[in-house]
Protein backbone atom coordinates (compact mmCIF):
# COMPACT_ATOMS: atom_id res chain seq x y z
CA UNK A 1 0.00 0.00 0.00
CA UNK A 2 2.85 2.39 1.12
CA UNK A 3 4.63 1.22 -2.43
CA UNK A 4 1.56 1.75 -4.30
CA UNK A 5 1.38 5.32 -2.56
CA UNK A 6 4.82 6.08 -2.80
CA UNK A 7 4.48 5.29 -7.05
CA UNK A 8 1.78 7.39 -7.50
CA UNK A 9 3.93 10.16 -5.71
CA UNK A 10 6.55 9.34 -8.33
CA UNK A 11 4.41 9.59 -11.45
CA UNK A 12 2.41 13.28 -10.22
CA UNK A 13 5.85 14.64 -9.83
CA UNK A 14 7.12 13.36 -13.13
CA UNK A 15 4.21 14.38 -14.88
CA UNK A 16 4.84 18.25 -13.81
CA UNK A 17 8.29 17.98 -14.60
CA UNK A 18 7.10 16.69 -17.81
CA UNK A 19 4.08 19.84 -18.22
CA UNK A 20 6.74 22.23 -16.54
CA UNK A 21 9.40 21.52 -19.33
CA UNK A 22 7.28 21.29 -22.13
CA UNK A 23 4.61 24.05 -20.78
CA UNK A 24 4.74 26.46 -23.97
CA UNK A 25 3.32 23.57 -25.70
CA UNK A 26 0.70 22.69 -23.25
CA UNK A 27 0.28 26.77 -23.46
CA UNK A 28 -1.23 26.86 -26.84
CA UNK A 29 -4.41 24.58 -25.35
CA UNK A 30 -5.18 26.83 -23.07
CA UNK A 31 -7.73 28.60 -25.15
CA UNK A 32 -8.79 26.32 -27.25
CA UNK A 33 -9.61 23.70 -24.48
CA UNK A 34 -11.81 26.76 -22.92
CA UNK A 35 -13.40 26.74 -26.10
CA UNK A 36 -14.22 23.29 -25.66
CA UNK A 37 -15.04 22.89 -22.46
CA UNK A 38 -17.73 25.84 -23.54
CA UNK A 39 -18.88 25.21 -26.49
CA UNK A 40 -18.79 21.26 -26.32
CA UNK A 41 -18.95 20.29 -22.80
CA UNK A 42 -21.19 22.96 -21.51
CA UNK A 43 -24.10 22.37 -23.96
CA UNK A 44 -23.89 18.13 -22.85
CA UNK A 45 -24.42 19.63 -19.14
CA UNK A 46 -27.14 22.07 -20.06
CA UNK A 47 -29.04 19.18 -21.09
CA UNK A 48 -29.51 18.61 -17.21
CA UNK A 49 -32.75 20.89 -18.38
CA UNK A 50 -34.54 17.76 -19.54
CA UNK A 51 -34.98 16.84 -16.22
CA UNK A 52 -36.03 20.39 -14.75
CA UNK A 53 -38.80 22.49 -15.27
CA UNK A 54 -36.73 25.46 -17.91
CA UNK A 55 -38.90 28.26 -18.28
CA UNK A 56 -36.15 30.01 -20.14
CA UNK A 57 -34.02 32.82 -18.61
CA UNK A 58 -30.33 32.45 -18.22
CA UNK A 59 -30.22 30.67 -15.22
CA UNK A 60 -30.91 26.85 -15.72
CA UNK A 61 -30.44 26.08 -12.50
CA UNK A 62 -33.16 27.65 -11.21
CA UNK A 63 -36.16 25.62 -11.85
CA UNK A 64 -37.56 22.92 -9.80
CA UNK A 65 -36.72 18.80 -10.53
CA UNK A 66 -38.90 16.65 -11.99
CA UNK A 67 -37.17 13.78 -12.72
CA UNK A 68 -37.96 11.40 -15.77
CA UNK A 69 -41.37 13.21 -16.35
CA UNK A 70 -40.37 14.78 -19.29
CA UNK A 71 -38.82 11.33 -21.20
CA UNK A 72 -42.09 9.60 -19.74
CA UNK A 73 -44.35 12.46 -21.82
CA UNK A 74 -42.39 11.98 -25.21
CA UNK A 75 -42.94 8.09 -24.91
CA UNK A 76 -46.61 8.67 -24.66
CA UNK A 77 -46.59 10.83 -27.37
CA UNK A 78 -47.63 9.57 -30.68
CA UNK A 79 -45.66 12.79 -33.10
CA UNK A 80 -42.34 12.17 -31.11
CA UNK A 81 -42.81 8.35 -32.47
CA UNK A 82 -43.96 9.27 -35.85
CA UNK A 83 -40.64 11.33 -35.85
CA UNK A 84 -38.36 8.63 -34.52
CA UNK A 85 -40.02 6.11 -37.43
CA UNK A 86 -39.19 8.92 -40.72
CA UNK A 87 -35.75 9.49 -39.03
CA UNK A 88 -35.35 5.73 -38.65
CA UNK A 89 -37.07 5.15 -42.34
CA UNK A 90 -35.45 8.02 -44.17
CA UNK A 91 -31.75 7.67 -42.85
CA UNK A 92 -32.41 3.94 -43.70
CA UNK A 93 -33.52 3.85 -47.42
CA UNK A 94 -31.17 7.00 -47.93
CA UNK A 95 -27.92 4.47 -46.42
CA UNK A 96 -29.15 1.83 -48.54
CA UNK A 97 -29.17 3.54 -52.11
CA UNK A 98 -26.21 5.97 -50.95
CA UNK A 99 -23.76 3.22 -49.82
CA UNK A 100 -23.18 1.25 -52.79
CA UNK A 101 -24.01 3.56 -55.52
CA UNK A 102 -20.66 5.96 -54.01
CA UNK A 103 -18.70 2.47 -54.30
CA UNK A 104 -19.69 1.50 -57.76
CA UNK A 105 -18.94 5.61 -58.52
CA UNK A 106 -15.97 5.11 -56.64
CA UNK A 107 -14.29 2.35 -58.79
CA UNK A 108 -15.56 3.31 -61.75
CA UNK A 109 -13.99 6.92 -61.50
CA UNK A 110 -10.67 4.77 -60.58
CA UNK A 111 -10.89 3.08 -64.20
CA UNK A 112 -10.80 6.39 -65.81
CA UNK A 113 -7.20 6.04 -67.37
CA UNK A 114 -7.82 9.51 -69.34
CA UNK A 115 -6.74 11.60 -66.41
CA UNK A 116 -8.16 14.83 -67.39
CA UNK A 117 -11.66 13.30 -68.31
CA UNK A 118 -11.36 12.08 -64.85
CA UNK A 119 -10.44 15.38 -62.80
CA UNK A 120 -13.22 16.74 -64.95
CA UNK A 121 -15.96 14.25 -63.54
CA UNK A 122 -14.71 14.57 -60.31
CA UNK A 123 -14.89 18.50 -60.44
CA UNK A 124 -18.37 18.72 -61.14
CA UNK A 125 -19.47 15.66 -59.32
CA UNK A 126 -18.15 17.63 -56.09
CA UNK A 127 -19.79 20.77 -56.88
CA UNK A 128 -23.31 20.49 -55.29
CA UNK A 129 -21.32 19.66 -51.91
CA UNK A 130 -20.23 23.24 -51.74
CA UNK A 131 -23.79 24.78 -52.66
CA UNK A 132 -25.93 25.97 -49.40
CA UNK A 133 -28.54 23.92 -48.43
CA UNK A 134 -30.43 26.39 -48.73
CA UNK A 135 -30.22 26.29 -52.64
CA UNK A 136 -30.09 22.88 -52.26
CA UNK A 137 -33.75 23.05 -51.11
CA UNK A 138 -34.85 25.77 -53.59
CA UNK A 139 -33.19 24.02 -56.41
CA UNK A 140 -35.22 20.69 -55.49
CA UNK A 141 -38.70 22.41 -54.98
CA UNK A 142 -37.92 23.96 -58.51
CA UNK A 143 -37.28 20.70 -60.26
CA UNK A 144 -40.28 19.59 -58.73
CA UNK A 145 -42.70 22.33 -59.48
CA UNK A 146 -45.78 21.80 -61.31
CA UNK A 147 -44.10 23.76 -63.95
CA UNK A 148 -40.89 22.00 -63.68
CA UNK A 149 -38.81 20.20 -65.80
CA UNK A 150 -39.86 16.71 -63.78
CA UNK A 151 -43.95 17.99 -64.42
CA UNK A 152 -42.96 18.34 -68.27
CA UNK A 153 -41.33 15.32 -69.03
CA UNK A 154 -44.40 13.63 -67.43
CA UNK A 155 -46.77 15.62 -69.47
CA UNK A 156 -45.00 14.98 -72.74
CA UNK A 157 -45.15 11.74 -72.29
CA UNK A 158 -48.81 11.78 -71.36
CA UNK A 159 -49.12 11.76 -67.78
CA UNK A 160 -50.94 13.68 -65.24
CA UNK A 161 -48.82 16.52 -63.59
CA UNK A 162 -47.91 15.45 -59.93
CA UNK A 163 -47.24 18.21 -57.11
CA UNK A 164 -44.63 16.62 -55.66
CA UNK A 165 -43.67 18.70 -52.66
CA UNK A 166 -47.23 18.31 -51.09
CA UNK A 167 -47.66 14.73 -51.16
CA UNK A 168 -46.28 12.59 -48.01
CA UNK A 169 -45.48 9.43 -49.99
CA UNK A 170 -43.07 11.53 -52.38
CA UNK A 171 -41.40 12.98 -50.03
CA UNK A 172 -38.58 9.99 -49.30
CA UNK A 173 -37.92 9.78 -52.98
CA UNK A 174 -37.56 13.62 -52.90
CA UNK A 175 -35.13 13.08 -49.90
CA UNK A 176 -33.29 10.07 -51.21
CA UNK A 177 -32.38 11.43 -54.65
CA UNK A 178 -31.46 15.36 -53.53
CA UNK A 179 -29.11 13.49 -51.20
CA UNK A 180 -27.64 11.08 -53.66
CA UNK A 181 -27.37 14.20 -56.31
CA UNK A 182 -25.70 16.26 -53.25
CA UNK A 183 -23.11 14.02 -51.97
CA UNK A 184 -22.27 11.47 -54.93
CA UNK A 185 -18.99 13.24 -55.73
CA UNK A 186 -17.84 14.32 -52.41
CA UNK A 187 -18.46 10.39 -50.95
CA UNK A 188 -15.89 8.85 -53.10
CA UNK A 189 -13.39 11.66 -52.13
CA UNK A 190 -11.85 9.07 -49.28
CA UNK A 191 -12.58 6.23 -51.24
CA UNK A 192 -10.17 7.70 -53.78
CA UNK A 193 -7.17 8.44 -51.31
CA UNK A 194 -7.37 4.70 -49.59
CA UNK A 195 -7.67 3.30 -53.52
CA UNK A 196 -4.03 5.62 -54.11
CA UNK A 197 -2.83 3.89 -51.37
CA UNK A 198 -3.07 0.53 -52.62
CA UNK A 199 0.09 -1.25 -53.25
CA UNK A 200 0.90 -1.27 -57.72
CA UNK A 201 2.46 -4.34 -57.02
CA UNK A 202 -0.39 -6.30 -56.24
CA UNK A 203 -2.49 -5.21 -59.14
CA UNK A 204 0.68 -6.32 -61.48
CA UNK A 205 0.91 -9.46 -59.67
CA UNK A 206 -2.82 -10.33 -60.07
CA UNK A 207 -2.63 -9.15 -63.73
CA UNK A 208 0.29 -12.12 -64.18
CA UNK A 209 -2.36 -14.52 -62.35
CA UNK A 210 -4.68 -13.55 -65.73
CA UNK A 211 -7.30 -11.54 -64.08
CA UNK A 212 -9.09 -8.70 -65.76
CA UNK A 213 -10.45 -5.56 -64.71
CA UNK A 214 -13.70 -6.75 -62.99
CA UNK A 215 -11.78 -9.07 -61.11
CA UNK A 216 -8.66 -6.50 -60.07
CA UNK A 217 -11.47 -3.91 -58.47
CA UNK A 218 -13.23 -7.19 -56.98
CA UNK A 219 -9.85 -8.96 -55.71
CA UNK A 220 -7.43 -6.22 -55.19
CA UNK A 221 -9.24 -2.88 -54.77
CA UNK A 222 -12.18 -3.47 -52.97
CA UNK A 223 -9.86 -5.13 -50.15
CA UNK A 224 -7.82 -2.51 -50.72
CA UNK A 225 -10.52 -0.30 -48.94
CA UNK A 226 -12.07 -2.27 -46.78
CA UNK A 227 -11.33 -0.81 -43.76
CA UNK A 228 -12.29 2.77 -45.23
CA UNK A 229 -15.21 1.59 -45.97
CA UNK A 230 -15.63 0.06 -43.00
CA UNK A 231 -15.11 3.22 -40.94
CA UNK A 232 -17.75 5.41 -43.06
CA UNK A 233 -20.00 2.64 -42.37
CA UNK A 234 -19.71 3.07 -38.57
CA UNK A 235 -20.03 7.02 -38.98
CA UNK A 236 -23.03 6.63 -41.23
CA UNK A 237 -24.61 4.58 -38.59
CA UNK A 238 -23.97 6.59 -35.78
CA UNK A 239 -25.81 9.09 -37.40
CA UNK A 240 -29.16 6.93 -38.56
CA UNK A 241 -30.92 9.57 -35.99
CA UNK A 242 -30.61 12.73 -37.11
CA UNK A 243 -31.23 12.98 -40.71
CA UNK A 244 -30.18 15.76 -42.95
CA UNK A 245 -31.84 18.62 -40.29
CA UNK A 246 -31.36 21.39 -42.15
CA UNK A 247 -32.53 19.50 -45.19
CA UNK A 248 -35.69 18.14 -44.53
CA UNK A 249 -36.70 21.54 -42.35
CA UNK A 250 -36.13 23.35 -45.83
CA UNK A 251 -37.27 20.39 -47.64
CA UNK A 252 -41.18 19.87 -45.97
CA UNK A 253 -44.19 21.50 -44.98
CA UNK A 254 -47.07 20.44 -42.49
CA UNK A 255 -48.74 18.85 -45.78
CA UNK A 256 -45.70 16.62 -45.46
CA UNK A 257 -45.04 15.93 -41.64
CA UNK A 258 -46.27 12.71 -42.16
CA UNK A 259 -43.70 11.33 -43.71
CA UNK A 260 -40.91 14.05 -43.48
CA UNK A 261 -40.89 15.21 -39.64
CA UNK A 262 -37.84 14.09 -38.19
CA UNK A 263 -36.50 13.91 -34.48
CA UNK A 264 -34.09 17.37 -34.95
CA UNK A 265 -37.04 18.87 -36.83
CA UNK A 266 -39.73 18.01 -34.08
CA UNK A 267 -37.53 19.21 -31.34
CA UNK A 268 -37.11 22.43 -33.09
CA UNK A 269 -40.65 22.80 -33.45
CA UNK A 270 -41.31 21.81 -29.80
CA UNK A 271 -38.06 23.86 -28.62
CA UNK A 272 -37.12 26.83 -30.58
CA UNK A 273 -40.91 27.96 -32.16
CA UNK A 274 -42.79 26.50 -29.31
CA UNK A 275 -40.93 27.35 -26.28
CA UNK A 276 -41.33 23.90 -24.89
CA UNK A 277 -37.17 24.23 -23.70
CA UNK A 278 -37.22 21.29 -21.16
CA UNK A 279 -39.36 18.58 -23.58
CA UNK A 280 -37.36 19.58 -26.71
CA UNK A 281 -34.35 18.57 -24.71
CA UNK A 282 -35.39 15.26 -23.08
CA UNK A 283 -35.85 14.31 -26.80
CA UNK A 284 -32.76 15.09 -28.12
CA UNK A 285 -30.55 14.28 -25.50
CA UNK A 286 -32.57 10.59 -26.42
CA UNK A 287 -31.73 11.27 -29.86
CA UNK A 288 -27.58 11.67 -28.87
CA UNK A 289 -27.95 8.65 -26.34
CA UNK A 290 -28.79 6.61 -29.34
CA UNK A 291 -26.47 7.41 -31.38
CA UNK A 292 -23.42 7.40 -29.26
CA UNK A 293 -24.52 3.79 -28.54
CA UNK A 294 -25.10 2.93 -32.38
CA UNK A 295 -21.67 3.89 -32.95
CA UNK A 296 -20.55 1.94 -29.90
CA UNK A 297 -22.11 -0.64 -31.21
CA UNK A 298 -21.37 -0.44 -34.72
CA UNK A 299 -17.66 0.12 -33.83
CA UNK A 300 -17.37 -2.97 -31.79
CA UNK A 301 -18.83 -5.20 -33.97
CA UNK A 302 -16.54 -3.96 -37.10
CA UNK A 303 -13.76 -4.31 -34.85
CA UNK A 304 -14.39 -8.01 -34.21
CA UNK A 305 -15.22 -8.70 -37.61
CA UNK A 306 -12.85 -6.52 -39.63
CA UNK A 307 -9.96 -5.17 -37.48
CA UNK A 308 -10.87 -1.77 -38.47
CA UNK A 309 -12.60 0.75 -36.20
CA UNK A 310 -13.00 4.22 -34.98
CA UNK A 311 -10.89 3.57 -31.73
CA UNK B 1 -20.21 8.98 -66.67
CA UNK B 2 -21.42 11.67 -68.94
CA UNK B 3 -25.23 10.57 -67.73
CA UNK B 4 -23.78 11.19 -63.77
CA UNK B 5 -22.12 14.69 -65.09
CA UNK B 6 -24.94 15.75 -66.93
CA UNK B 7 -27.47 14.99 -63.90
CA UNK B 8 -25.41 16.91 -61.92
CA UNK B 9 -25.16 19.77 -64.13
CA UNK B 10 -28.55 19.84 -64.87
CA UNK B 11 -30.18 21.46 -61.64
CA UNK B 12 -27.61 24.43 -62.26
CA UNK B 13 -28.48 25.04 -66.00
CA UNK B 14 -32.00 25.14 -65.31
CA UNK B 15 -31.43 27.64 -62.71
CA UNK B 16 -29.74 29.78 -64.49
CA UNK B 17 -31.96 29.48 -67.49
CA UNK B 18 -34.96 30.10 -65.35
CA UNK B 19 -32.85 33.47 -64.23
CA UNK B 20 -32.94 34.71 -67.65
CA UNK B 21 -36.07 33.72 -68.38
CA UNK B 22 -39.69 35.78 -68.76
CA UNK B 23 -42.12 35.02 -66.00
CA UNK B 24 -44.80 34.00 -68.10
CA UNK B 25 -42.45 31.23 -69.77
CA UNK B 26 -42.08 29.94 -66.63
CA UNK B 27 -45.18 29.48 -65.46
CA UNK B 28 -46.22 27.81 -68.89
CA UNK B 29 -43.38 25.17 -67.90
CA UNK B 30 -41.74 26.13 -71.39
CA UNK B 31 -38.29 26.32 -69.68
CA UNK B 32 -36.36 23.43 -69.91
CA UNK B 33 -32.80 23.95 -70.73
CA UNK B 34 -32.19 27.16 -72.17
CA UNK B 35 -34.26 30.63 -71.37
CA UNK B 36 -36.81 31.62 -72.81
CA UNK B 37 -38.11 34.98 -74.08
CA UNK B 38 -34.77 36.17 -72.60
CA UNK B 39 -34.84 39.03 -70.48
CA UNK B 40 -32.24 40.71 -67.65
CA UNK B 41 -34.67 42.40 -66.30
CA UNK B 42 -34.35 40.57 -62.75
CA UNK B 43 -30.91 40.41 -62.51
CA UNK B 44 -31.39 44.44 -63.05
CA UNK B 45 -33.86 44.91 -60.04
CA UNK B 46 -32.14 42.87 -57.39
CA UNK B 47 -29.08 44.88 -58.47
CA UNK B 48 -30.24 47.92 -58.23
CA UNK B 49 -31.63 47.41 -54.07
CA UNK B 50 -28.95 48.49 -51.77
CA UNK B 51 -30.45 45.95 -49.39
CA UNK B 52 -28.99 42.94 -51.63
CA UNK B 53 -25.36 44.56 -51.03
CA UNK B 54 -25.78 44.81 -47.44
CA UNK B 55 -26.63 41.08 -47.21
CA UNK B 56 -24.06 40.37 -49.48
CA UNK B 57 -21.71 42.20 -47.04
CA UNK B 58 -22.55 40.85 -43.94
CA UNK B 59 -21.60 37.19 -45.45
CA UNK B 60 -18.39 38.72 -46.88
CA UNK B 61 -17.66 39.80 -43.27
CA UNK B 62 -18.86 36.61 -41.28
CA UNK B 63 -17.33 34.11 -43.47
CA UNK B 64 -13.95 36.62 -43.07
CA UNK B 65 -13.92 36.69 -39.14
CA UNK B 66 -15.50 33.60 -38.74
CA UNK B 67 -12.32 31.92 -41.30
CA UNK B 68 -9.93 33.41 -39.85
CA UNK B 69 -10.53 32.68 -36.01
CA UNK B 70 -11.54 29.20 -37.04
CA UNK B 71 -8.12 28.64 -38.87
CA UNK B 72 -6.07 30.04 -35.99
CA UNK B 73 -7.71 27.77 -33.37
CA UNK B 74 -7.54 24.95 -35.21
CA UNK B 75 -4.12 25.07 -35.89
CA UNK B 76 -3.15 26.52 -32.53
CA UNK B 77 -4.86 22.93 -30.85
CA UNK B 78 -3.90 20.83 -33.72
CA UNK B 79 0.21 21.52 -33.32
CA UNK B 80 0.44 20.33 -29.92
CA UNK B 81 -1.71 17.54 -30.46
CA UNK B 82 0.44 16.17 -33.08
CA UNK B 83 2.98 15.63 -30.78
CA UNK B 84 3.46 12.02 -29.27
CA UNK B 85 5.55 13.14 -26.33
CA UNK B 86 3.47 15.11 -24.64
CA UNK B 87 1.67 13.04 -22.35
CA UNK B 88 -1.27 14.81 -21.59
CA UNK B 89 -2.41 14.12 -25.26
CA UNK B 90 -3.57 10.64 -23.44
CA UNK B 91 -6.60 13.17 -22.18
CA UNK B 92 -6.70 15.89 -24.47
CA UNK B 93 -7.16 13.71 -27.89
CA UNK B 94 -10.08 11.96 -26.47
CA UNK B 95 -11.39 14.85 -24.77
CA UNK B 96 -11.80 15.83 -28.44
CA UNK B 97 -12.86 12.90 -30.32
CA UNK B 98 -15.79 12.05 -28.07
CA UNK B 99 -17.10 16.00 -29.31
CA UNK B 100 -17.85 14.18 -32.66
CA UNK B 101 -20.16 11.72 -31.32
CA UNK B 102 -21.84 12.86 -28.98
CA UNK B 103 -23.35 16.68 -28.22
CA UNK B 104 -25.21 19.14 -25.91
CA UNK B 105 -28.37 19.19 -28.97
CA UNK B 106 -29.78 22.31 -30.40
CA UNK B 107 -31.65 23.40 -27.36
CA UNK B 108 -29.11 23.52 -25.23
CA UNK B 109 -26.61 25.09 -27.69
CA UNK B 110 -29.06 27.46 -28.43
CA UNK B 111 -29.77 28.60 -24.54
CA UNK B 112 -26.16 28.75 -23.59
CA UNK B 113 -25.36 31.09 -27.11
CA UNK B 114 -28.35 32.92 -26.98
CA UNK B 115 -29.59 33.18 -23.16
CA UNK B 116 -26.30 32.30 -21.20
CA UNK B 117 -23.78 34.26 -23.23
CA UNK B 118 -26.11 36.93 -24.37
CA UNK B 119 -24.62 36.50 -27.77
CA UNK B 120 -28.15 36.90 -29.76
CA UNK B 121 -28.03 39.53 -32.30
CA UNK B 122 -23.90 39.82 -32.62
CA UNK B 123 -21.67 38.32 -35.19
CA UNK B 124 -20.33 36.29 -32.16
CA UNK B 125 -23.46 34.26 -32.35
CA UNK B 126 -22.44 33.15 -35.69
CA UNK B 127 -18.34 33.16 -36.05
CA UNK B 128 -17.65 31.61 -32.61
CA UNK B 129 -19.83 28.41 -31.78
CA UNK B 130 -18.33 26.51 -34.71
CA UNK B 131 -14.78 27.77 -34.79
CA UNK B 132 -13.37 24.78 -33.79
CA UNK B 133 -14.50 21.04 -35.02
CA UNK B 134 -12.73 18.12 -33.70
CA UNK B 135 -12.71 16.54 -37.23
CA UNK B 136 -10.96 19.16 -38.57
CA UNK B 137 -8.13 18.90 -35.68
CA UNK B 138 -7.98 15.27 -36.37
CA UNK B 139 -7.47 16.39 -40.12
CA UNK B 140 -4.44 19.00 -39.06
CA UNK B 141 -2.83 17.62 -36.47
CA UNK B 142 -2.98 13.99 -38.93
CA UNK B 143 -0.89 16.64 -41.44
CA UNK B 144 1.78 18.51 -38.39
CA UNK B 145 2.65 14.76 -37.30
CA UNK B 146 4.05 14.13 -40.63
CA UNK B 147 6.26 16.98 -41.46
CA UNK B 148 9.80 15.87 -40.60
CA UNK B 149 10.76 16.05 -36.97
CA UNK B 150 14.59 16.89 -38.29
CA UNK B 151 13.32 20.27 -39.58
CA UNK B 152 11.95 21.08 -35.98
CA UNK B 153 15.23 20.41 -34.59
CA UNK B 154 17.15 22.25 -37.29
CA UNK B 155 15.09 25.26 -36.23
CA UNK B 156 16.04 24.92 -32.43
CA UNK B 157 19.16 24.08 -33.12
CA UNK B 158 19.17 27.99 -35.05
CA UNK B 159 17.65 29.41 -31.96
CA UNK B 160 14.15 29.28 -32.38
CA UNK B 161 11.56 28.37 -29.53
CA UNK B 162 8.78 26.43 -29.97
CA UNK B 163 6.56 29.33 -31.17
CA UNK B 164 9.06 30.43 -33.66
CA UNK B 165 9.06 27.10 -35.07
CA UNK B 166 5.59 27.07 -35.08
CA UNK B 167 4.95 29.94 -37.06
CA UNK B 168 8.66 30.10 -39.16
CA UNK B 169 8.60 26.16 -39.69
CA UNK B 170 5.66 24.74 -39.58
CA UNK B 171 2.88 26.83 -40.93
CA UNK B 172 4.53 27.74 -44.05
CA UNK B 173 4.85 23.91 -45.15
CA UNK B 174 1.47 23.50 -43.66
CA UNK B 175 -0.43 24.98 -47.08
CA UNK B 176 -2.47 22.58 -48.51
CA UNK B 177 -3.92 21.45 -44.63
CA UNK B 178 -4.58 25.39 -44.20
CA UNK B 179 -5.91 25.80 -47.53
CA UNK B 180 -8.47 22.84 -46.89
CA UNK B 181 -9.55 23.99 -43.53
CA UNK B 182 -10.04 27.69 -44.31
CA UNK B 183 -11.90 26.18 -47.70
CA UNK B 184 -14.38 24.16 -45.68
CA UNK B 185 -14.91 26.95 -42.82
CA UNK B 186 -15.32 29.53 -44.96
CA UNK B 187 -17.53 27.38 -47.52
CA UNK B 188 -19.49 26.53 -44.29
CA UNK B 189 -19.82 30.09 -43.53
CA UNK B 190 -20.70 31.80 -46.61
CA UNK B 191 -23.92 29.08 -46.72
CA UNK B 192 -24.58 29.33 -43.09
CA UNK B 193 -28.19 30.20 -42.79
CA UNK B 194 -29.61 28.15 -39.77
CA UNK B 195 -27.53 29.77 -37.20
CA UNK B 196 -28.35 33.02 -38.46
CA UNK B 197 -32.27 32.21 -38.45
CA UNK B 198 -31.92 31.24 -34.74
CA UNK B 199 -29.89 34.26 -33.26
CA UNK B 200 -29.99 37.18 -35.54
CA UNK B 201 -33.03 39.52 -34.79
CA UNK B 202 -32.05 42.15 -36.73
CA UNK B 203 -33.38 41.90 -40.37
CA UNK B 204 -30.06 44.90 -41.39
CA UNK B 205 -27.61 41.66 -39.92
CA UNK B 206 -28.99 39.02 -42.32
CA UNK B 207 -26.04 36.95 -44.20
CA UNK B 208 -27.39 36.40 -47.79
CA UNK B 209 -28.22 32.90 -47.45
CA UNK B 210 -31.20 33.47 -45.10
CA UNK B 211 -31.90 36.50 -46.64
CA UNK B 212 -32.50 33.86 -49.95
CA UNK B 213 -34.30 31.92 -47.94
CA UNK B 214 -36.93 34.26 -47.18
CA UNK B 215 -36.92 34.73 -50.58
CA UNK B 216 -37.18 31.20 -51.49
CA UNK B 217 -40.50 30.84 -48.91
CA UNK B 218 -42.35 33.42 -50.52
CA UNK B 219 -41.63 35.86 -47.57
CA UNK B 220 -40.08 38.29 -49.71
CA UNK B 221 -42.41 39.54 -52.02
CA UNK B 222 -41.07 41.08 -55.49
CA UNK B 223 -42.32 44.64 -54.43
CA UNK B 224 -40.24 44.35 -50.80
CA UNK B 225 -37.23 43.87 -53.52
CA UNK B 226 -38.36 46.98 -55.06
CA UNK B 227 -39.86 46.49 -58.15
CA UNK B 228 -42.53 48.49 -59.35
CA UNK B 229 -45.77 47.40 -60.13
CA UNK B 230 -44.99 46.81 -64.26
CA UNK B 231 -41.94 44.74 -62.87
CA UNK B 232 -44.34 42.91 -60.13
CA UNK B 233 -45.59 40.19 -62.26
CA UNK B 234 -42.63 39.84 -64.99
CA UNK B 235 -40.02 39.21 -62.27
CA UNK B 236 -42.42 37.37 -59.50
CA UNK B 237 -41.05 33.49 -60.37
CA UNK B 238 -37.67 34.54 -61.57
CA UNK B 239 -36.45 36.18 -59.01
CA UNK B 240 -36.06 33.10 -56.75
CA UNK B 241 -33.45 31.94 -59.56
CA UNK B 242 -32.02 34.97 -59.84
CA UNK B 243 -31.07 35.31 -56.31
CA UNK B 244 -30.18 31.60 -56.12
CA UNK B 245 -27.60 32.09 -59.00
CA UNK B 246 -26.25 35.34 -57.70
CA UNK B 247 -25.85 33.72 -53.77
CA UNK B 248 -24.03 30.63 -55.09
CA UNK B 249 -21.61 32.81 -57.65
CA UNK B 250 -19.28 33.32 -55.84
CA UNK B 251 -18.63 29.98 -54.62
CA UNK B 252 -18.86 28.39 -57.82
CA UNK B 253 -16.36 30.51 -59.63
CA UNK B 254 -13.64 30.20 -56.77
CA UNK B 255 -14.62 26.63 -56.65
CA UNK B 256 -12.67 25.07 -60.09
CA UNK B 257 -9.67 27.25 -58.74
CA UNK B 258 -9.30 25.78 -55.17
CA UNK B 259 -10.38 22.36 -55.90
CA UNK B 260 -6.92 20.47 -56.22
CA UNK B 261 -5.72 21.96 -53.12
CA UNK B 262 -8.64 20.76 -50.25
CA UNK B 263 -8.60 17.18 -52.33
CA UNK B 264 -4.60 17.13 -51.47
CA UNK B 265 -5.82 18.70 -47.95
CA UNK B 266 -8.18 16.10 -47.38
CA UNK B 267 -6.47 13.01 -49.37
CA UNK B 268 -3.32 13.40 -47.33
CA UNK B 269 -5.34 14.27 -44.40
CA UNK B 270 -7.29 10.85 -44.37
CA UNK B 271 -4.71 8.43 -45.75
CA UNK B 272 -2.59 8.91 -42.68
CA UNK B 273 -5.59 8.76 -40.33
Amino acid sequence: MAAHTQDKAVNTSSLWKHVKKEWKLYSFLVIPVIYFIIFKYAPMLGSIIAFRKYRGGPNIFGSEWVGFTYFEMFMKDPTFWRAFFNDLSLSVSYLLVKFPITLLFALLLNELRRVKLKKFVQTVSYLPHFISMVIVAGMVKEMVSLSGPINYVLSSLGFEKISFISLPEWFPTIYVTSGIWQSLGWGTILYLAAMTGINTALYEAAKIDGANRLRLAMHVTIPGILPTIMVLLILDIGSILGSNFEKILLLYNPLTYETADVISTYVYRMGITGGNFSYATAVGLFEGVIGLILVTIANQVSKKTTKSSLW
Amino acid sequence: MILIVFFTLYPFVYLVAQSFSSEAAIYAGKVTFFPVEFTTKTYEVILSKPDFFLYYWNTIVYSVVGTFIAVAATAVMSYPLSKDRLRLNKFFIPFVLFTMYFGGGLIPNYILVAKALGMRDTIWAIVIPGAISAFNVILMKTFFAGIPHELEEAGRVDGLGVFGIFTRIILPLSKPILVTIMLFVMVGMWNNWFGPSLYLQSKDKWPVALYLKQIIDNAVSPTEIGASSDQTSQIAASVKSTAMVLTSLPIICIYPFVQKYFVQGMMIGAVKG
